[in-house]
């Protein structure tokens, strides 16, 4: 059971009961709202910004791998995740405590008038809290699927996401976002998740599309998009979802969240446009790819600055986060020979690392009480690119070995949406 | 009797079907079709990846006529369907042996 926080004491450091009077119901209600807006970004979001990019054989496989880690990562967070991220451990550079597996001790107390509140938020109800940050876990693995697309097994997948999700995932949230994780003593700024969730997912991706080999025919064969209207409407999801997932980082209904949801709207279009006009100007046409793509770049880039950035630097993390992605998701991409599918890596590792950098650049004191680094950062996007890419690489490997990570030719040629489900689109 | 059949660009199939059809045609058969000629393909850019798309969608049309009606058909085609620019399809003409309408029975110019 937790303990109960007096009106005296210090700020809690570990989750606590308190008062109902302690509840502001502003903050609790425009973070009940950013639970749903970021829930929306992996289901339908991701879902359909994938599912339209991938050829139709597929459509069906890769709607099912957004909903499928929905599900198992929300009862890996009830059994085991939350606690591992979000509650204090026995060392800063382990995972968190054991206090909160099932969510035990997570309460709400009709008749003592009491509830449980995190330390990370001490204005709302836990259990919103905790849910806000499962939805963060959610995408997170539902990215990687963007490297691996095509051609991973099913069951393999779930493997994968589960034992990802528990020892990488919930290390680096708690690393950072912990107040007693080691990266988040030191300094790293990381407001919504650039580091935790998009630099993160993005290496896992580049580890898996190493693991596993490129798609069959690839780059041979013409693999173009089956259906962008999807992908357009997808990007759309994410965009409007993303104001939960930047502004409702806020963990209040405040002026720094509306900063967060200004930054994030100009950074986006920044970055929409530096990658339409790169494209425009270097291929010759602008394409609905590529503006929806870069709109993705601007939001992953200004994930970790909004909350410490105002508009003007946003313009410039978004325009430098459009150009730089769409270079590594065409020139890089072909110069080093990977199949990053659907660039998983591309716009999300690189648009991550653009972002934290930048974070330590233009972080203000006046938006935050917090100078950036640039060399903290570092500490960040380091430890995140060697620890994501060596632990990722390391349980692909194994899967690979013991029960196999990739369906066999004939499967992949026949697409996995009949191979693997049993089911198509026509 | 003759079976006419037309490769034509797909937006032209509605001024095709008009013509024909002033000329006398009864019936006509479309399909979508993909194919080269001179017009060869297109180019399609997905972030930097460049696939060449070297069949282009056409529309194709089959006609059975009477020997009389062929070169009216032809004429009507070749009018209704041009645009001038390279691309524009082609007309082919061979014999027809037989033409049977199934609810009857009845067979040659009555079957048309």
């Amino acid at each position: 059971m937790s303990a109960v926080w007096a009106d005296d004491a210090p700020a809690p450091t570990v989750p606590v009961l308190v008062g109902f009077d302690k509840i502001n119901s502003g903050d609790t209600a425009w973070m009940l709202t950013s639970v749903a807006l970021v829930l929306l970004m992996t289901i339908p979001g991701l879902a359909l910004f994938y599912g339209g990019m991938v050829r139709k054989k597929n459509v069906l496989a890769t709607l099912m791998q957004s909903f499928a880690i929905t599900c198992i990562v929300t009862i890996l967070w009830w059994l085991i995740g939350y606690s591992w991220a979000f509650t204090p451990g026995s060392s800063p550079y382990l995972v968190g405590g054991a206090t909160r597996f099932l969510l035990n001790g997570m309460v709400y107390q009709h008749d003592a008038m009491r509830l449980t509140v995190s330390h990370l938020g001490v204005t709302i109800p836990e259990t919103v809290y905790c849910m806000f940050q499962l939805t963060f876990a959610i995408i997170t693995p539902a990215l990687i699927a963007g490297s691996f697309a095509d051609r991973m097994k099913f069951s393999s997948m779930l493997v994968f996401i589960s034992i990802w999700s528990l020892i990488v995932y919930c290390p680096i949230a708690h690393w950072v976002w912990e107040p007693s994780g080691w990266l988040a003593v030191k300094g790293v700024l990381d407001f919504a998740g650039g580091t935790v969730v998009h630099i993160n997912a993005g290496i896992a991706g580049l580890a898996s599309c190493l693991v596993l080999g490129k798609r069959v025919g690839y780059p041979k064969e013409s693999m173009p998009p089956h259906n962008l209207t999807l992908t357009l409407v997808g990007a759309s999801l994410l965009w409007v979802g993303w104001f939960g997932f930047n502004a409702g980082s806020a963990v209040a209904a405040d002026g720094r969240a509306g900063m967060a949801m200004a930054v994030t709207q100009i950074a986006t279009a920044a970055a929409a446009l530096g990658w339409m006009f790169a494209e425009w100007i270097s291929k010759g046409k602008p394409s609905v790819l590529g503006i929806a793509s870069g709109a993705v770049a601007g939001l992953v880039a200004i994930t970790p600055a909004s909350g410490f950035v105002g508009p003007t630097p946003a313009v410039a993390i978004g325009a430098v986060a459009g150009v730089m992605c769409f270079l590594a998701a065409t020139s890089l991409k072909s110069a080093l020979g990977y199949d990053d599918s659907l660039d998983a890596f591309g716009v999300h590792c690189i648009g991550g690392i653009v972002g934290a950098l930048l974070t330590g650049v233009f972080a203000s004191k006046e938006i935050s009480g917090s100078d950036g680094s640039v060399l903290t950062q570092l500490w960040g996007v380091g430890t995140t690119l060697v620890y994501g890419f060596s632990v990722s690489f390391i349980i692909l490997k194994v899967i690979d070995i013991t029960m196999g990570l990739r369906v066999t030719e004939e499967q992949e040629r026949e697409g996995l949406d009949i191979s693997l489900h049993g089911e198509r689109v026509e | 009797m003759k079976l006419i059949t037309a490769i034509l660009k797909p937006f032209k199939l509605d001024d095709v079907r008009e013509a024909v059809a002033e000329v006398g045609v009864q019936g006509v058969t479309v399909t979508e079709v993909r194919g080269f000629g001179r017009q060869r393909g297109h180019t399609e850019i997905y972030r930097g990846a460049e696939y060449v798309v070297e069949f282009v969608p056409k529309t194709k049309i089959e006609i059975a006529v009477e020997d009389s009606l062929v070169d009216q058909v032809i004429e009507a085609i070749s009018k209704s369907a041009r645009t001038g620019n390279v691309g524009d399809g082609k007309i082919f003409v061979v014999d027809l042996a037989q033409v049977v309408r199934i609810r009857t029975g009845e067979r040659g110019g009555s079957a048309i």
